[in-house]
């Protein structure tokens, strides 16, 4: 008989989420956690990426950015403010890291309240039912487990192709726990990732010489129209771009700084320049070589290396779930594997059958002028339905508060993606604009409900806001009529 | 400027008799020179002092003690309103519409008198709005302001007495307080009437503990000059015999709006108003009893004083007289935000109407508090944020009320606004997924 009801192998957002709910059904519940060193050396405490190096960080330091332009902001609105404003890294980094930190003990307190025992250790399968570990202090724990839940999430990856990258480069993993300003950046970001042009955005927000090197397009898997507002404005913000490029080597020159060579694949040339710090956001990897996964059948994707599950997330093997970024074919996102997490404990031990729904999933992407979305982009529309079936209602548009601050808002923009047939349902909603998450996720919850466009139009408007200009849309793409927005 | 699509002959009166004080302004109405536009600008200086606050926590470094120039404020904002006013001008004359800058009123059946000139039309659209209401007690018209003068003062108000507690006053309170100014609200019994009250006294104590002094219970009864640069206020409590004395530099009036109805010769076409209020009573087309005259926005009896409804409401009527559409101005569900120092988005039921109309035991209330993300590292306000919604659980638990209270309600309500326009149960809410990490989720 196993000593667990449930292990869950992972204490982040989508572990301790279905942990704590399968501890709410009076089940036996344990959590193993593990945070294997950044090959630059950077640890940190229970809670996964989203606490630790990912969403929380990354919202604060662009919180830290978004104040920079309030600053200047208030200037117009009568505020005086000596120009220019300086910002010192380690301020900001030491409040940021030491609110993690409490959340780190909040999550250890919420355990220890729902009886959920937690183990700090780096756990592999010797069985289908037992996971072996060692502690810090190097004793070996063995634990057994009726039902398994593995929630490792990922990990950054190195272009270790490149030579001087894992040795002097750092990524995400590093920068939130930097304790001195990484000074003159250069990220580069190879495709996918939202993460490179959110960290670029806020450290150039704080002041710092960055520039972001892309092989290809930004925001990978993104509507594109959308991408391309997002990275011009990032370029009109000052974030320096370098583009169809790819780095050849990072050498370490006498005055410490990092000389990266590139090849900039358009020109067939060969450049360089100096820099103080080289942040990699080329993908996240998953966390499963050290699980021993083969041992137990758990089988996975040989190209990618996440664990294939099937729509109750169970894996190849019966009493083996998977939940989170490590799981094939899922977004990566936190309230995606807390909701799963939830759903399948409530399955496994409350007699629910509700599965996931990984659909019309809204997401915002934390980048200076953000941009908040949910549901299809224009392309993957246009590729379902056919560019007949589709209707593109767009707008151009001002937010009030860059009136006075005399902002540019060539890139604030909305636009909504309907089937073209009578009822007019929404497929996507794209906006860039201030706050845009807090904008998109009611809209997210009315695709949920199957709005349509004639719904949203009878939806009177909050005035004066930026999401009124939703419901507000009229000009068609179809039309090319002008669709910048005009009035008051 | 919708009827001027299907090709008629329009014209468009708008006159601003001036306030008190003599303040004007130009085309555009309440919302664009004395309401919407101002209003969320100087609320917006006002978020921007708390934001200098925060960043010096997000490791900004400036001088230590920031002042607030109320004319470089203010001076913006009328220059931005200015190009506002000049917009419309511009629209009106592009669509020609013809447009005149003077004050009319019916002389008879389809007869408008302009200065010297009458003008005779087969319709008539009335929308002239609301002005602020005076107390009626010495010395209100000739030293007290009201927002009509606010948006534009020449000076700084300084020490304010703000009367009422409207959102119109508790919105001005909050944003004066936030640039810097000595603020006290004299309140005749609650705040914000018509809203939720439970939110409603969430963000009086909020306003209470940010340093905004409130005076409950009592009412102004004389309003004199004080020391010199001050206006001596005498007031008298609602429930009881005292009487209080105090000085202020500004007295700030916000204790209602009165329809722009009863001089427009009303009468002499036959249109009905209620006596009491002022109001225009319309059917569901917003047609007046004489069925050639129809009126919309705040002069509407029984319905909301907002711009985005006038707006529709007009372009609706318009396309159902002339584009033979039938759509009708859907006033249900409709979704509002009061720009407080904590900022409060709604839309349908409030929890004490939910109750009233459904029974308590129908209804269900589900709540919480929480903590914006940006507010943890500069230590603010834990545990003020609020968000309530309200269901029917008659009804598949439908949701009938939604309730926000924390930075950035507008831009979260409309999307909710949109959801419960498309009959969004407790279920579907519960299987939206959120993003991470905002206060809407």
């Amino acid at each position: 008989k196993s000593e667990y009801d449930l292990l869950v192998i992972g204490g982040g957002s989508g572990g301790l989420a279905c942990a704590k709910e399968a501890a709410q059904f009076g089940r036996k519940v344990a959590v193993l956690d593990y945070v294997e060193p950044s090959p630059q050396g950077t640890q940190w405490g229970l809670g996964g990426t989203c606490v630790n190096v990912g969403c929380i960080p990354k919202k604060l330091m662009h919180q830290a950015a978004l104040l920079g332009s309030a600053l200047k902001d208030a200037q117009h609105y009568g505020w005086n403010i000596s120009q220019p404003v300086q910002h010192t890294w380690s301020v900001m980094a030491q409040a940021v890291q030491n609110y993690v930190k409490s959340l780190n003990w909040g999550h250890r307190v919420q355990l220890q309240d729902k009886k959920v025992k937690y183990f700090n250790i780096k756990g592999s399968f010797s069985d289908p039912h037992t996971i072996r570990g060692l502690t810090k202090a190097g004793k070996e724990i063995v634990i057994t487990a009726e039902k398994i839940v593995i929630a490792t999430g990922g990990r950054p990856k190195y272009p270790t192709h490149i030579a001087g990258a894992l040795e002097y480069g750092i990524t995400s993993d590093d920068l939130f726990w930097l304790k001195e300003s990484p000074g003159k950046t250069d990220l580069y970001h190879s495709f996918v990732l939202y993460v490179s042009l959110e960290c670029a955005g806020f450290l150039t927000g704080i002041g710092l010489d960055t520039t972001v090197m892309i092989r290809s397009i930004p925001l990978r898997g993104f509507d594109q129209q959308m991408s391309s507002l997002v990275a011009e404005h990032m370029e009109s913000y000052g974030t320096k771009f370098l583009k169809k490029c790819i780095p050849t080597k990072v050498e370490k020159l006498e005055s410490n700084k990092l000389q990266v060579t590139w090849k900039n694949t358009d020109l067939g040339t060969e450049e360089s320049d100096s820099f103080d710090t080289v942040m990699w956001a080329v993908g996240r990897v998953p966390d499963t070589k050290t699980l021993n996964l083969e041992t137990v059948g758990v089988k996975t994707n040989p190209e990618t290396g996440k664990i294939i599950v099937d729509a109750s997330e169970a894996t190849s093997v019966p009493h083996i779930y998977a939940i989170g970024d490590i799981t094939e074919g899922r977004p990566e996102l936190t309230p995606t594997a807390i909701a799963a997490g939830k759903l399948l404990a409530r399955r496994l031990f409350g007699q629910a059958s509700e599965l996931m729904d990984y659909d019309n999933v809204p997401t915002t992407v934390f980048t200076p002028l953000e941009y908040g979305c949910v549901g299809l982009s224009e392309e993957k529309a246009v590729q379902c339905y056919g560019s007949d079936n589709i209707e593109v209602f767009h707008a151009y548009y001002k937010p009030l508060e860059f009136t006075v601050a005399e902002r540019d808002a060539t890139q604030c923009y909305i636009k909504m993606v309907c089937l073209r047939e009578r009822e007019q349902r929404i497929l996507g909603l794209h906006f860039i604009g201030p706050n845009a998450g807090e904008v998109i996720q009611g809209f997210a919850l009315g695709i949920k409900c199957g709005a349509t466009y004639r719904q949203l139009m009878k939806t009177i408007g909050i005035h004066p806001t930026c999401a009124e200009e939703i419901t507000k849309l009229h000009i068609t793409k179809r039309s090319g009529l002008d669709a910048t927005v005009t009035g008051c | 400027q919708e009827a001027a699509k299907y090709d008629k002959k329009v014209m468009v009166l708008d006159f601003v008799t001036p306030t008190p004080l003599g303040t004007s302004w130009g085309l555009g109405g309440t919302c664009v020179n004395v309401g919407c536009i101002p209003k969320k600008l100087m609320h917006q200086a006002a978020l921007l002092g708390q934001a200098l606050q925060d960043a010096r926590k997000f490791g900004w470094q400036f001088t230590e003690e920031v002042k607030h120039n109320w004319m470089t404020m203010t001076e913006s904002v009328q220059n931005y309103i200015g190009s506002l006013n000049w917009g419309y001008r511009v629209a009106l004359r592009e669509k020609k519409v013809t447009y005149e800058n003077a004050y009319g009123e019916f002389v008879g059946p389809h007869t408008v008198k302009v200065l010297h000139t009458c003008f005779l039309a087969k319709r008539f659209l009335i929308a002239t709005g609301e002005r602020p209401r005076y107390l009626g007690i010495p010395g209100d018209k000739e030293y007290c302001i009201s927002s009509d003068d606010l948006f534009s003062l020449p000076y700084c108000p300084g020490k304010t007495l703000v009367v009422g507690a409207s959102y119109v006053a508790l919105e001005c309170a909050g944003f004066l307080a936030g640039l810097g100014l000595d603020v006290t609200v004299m309140v005749r019994s609650i705040l914000l009437r018509g809203f939720d009250q439970d939110i409603a006294n969430k963000i009086g104590e909020y306003m209470e503990e940010h340093g905004i002094n409130f005076i409950k219970q009592f009412v102004p009864i004389k309003i004199e000059e004080g020391t010199p640069g001050r206006l001596k206020v005498t007031a008298q409590s609602t429930v009881g015999n005292e009487i209080i004395e105090g000085e202020y530099n500004t007295v700030l009036l916000a204790i209602g709006r009165d329809a722009c109805t009863r001089k427009i010769g009303l009468d002499k076409v036959g249109v009905k108003i209620n006596e009491k209020t002022g109001k225009i009573p319309v059917n569901d087309e917003e047609q007046t009893n004489v069925p050639y005259i129809y009126a919309i926005g705040d002069i509407l009896q029984d319905k909301l004083e907002l711009t985005p409804v006038a707006i529709q409401a007009g372009r609706l009527l318009v396309r159902r007289l002339y584009g033979g559409a039938t759509s009708k101005c859907d006033y249900v569900n409709v979704p509002t935000t009061v720009f407080t120092p904590l900022e409060y988005g709604a839309c349908g039921y409030s929890e004490e109407r939910a109750v009233e109309e459904f029974g308590e035991e129908n209804i269900e209330v589900y709540h919480s508090y929480f903590w914006p993300l940006e507010w943890t590292v500069p230590s603010r306000d834990n545990n003020k944020c609020y968000a309530k919604i309200i269901c029917n659980i008659k009804d598949n638990e439908r949701v009938i009320g939604f309730h926000v209270l924390g930075p950035n309600a507008g831009e979260v309500t409309q999307g909710f606004a949109a959801a419960i326009k498309c009959g969004m149960t407790k279920e579907q809410l519960d299987g939206t997924i959120g993003i991470h990490p905002v206060c809407a989720e």
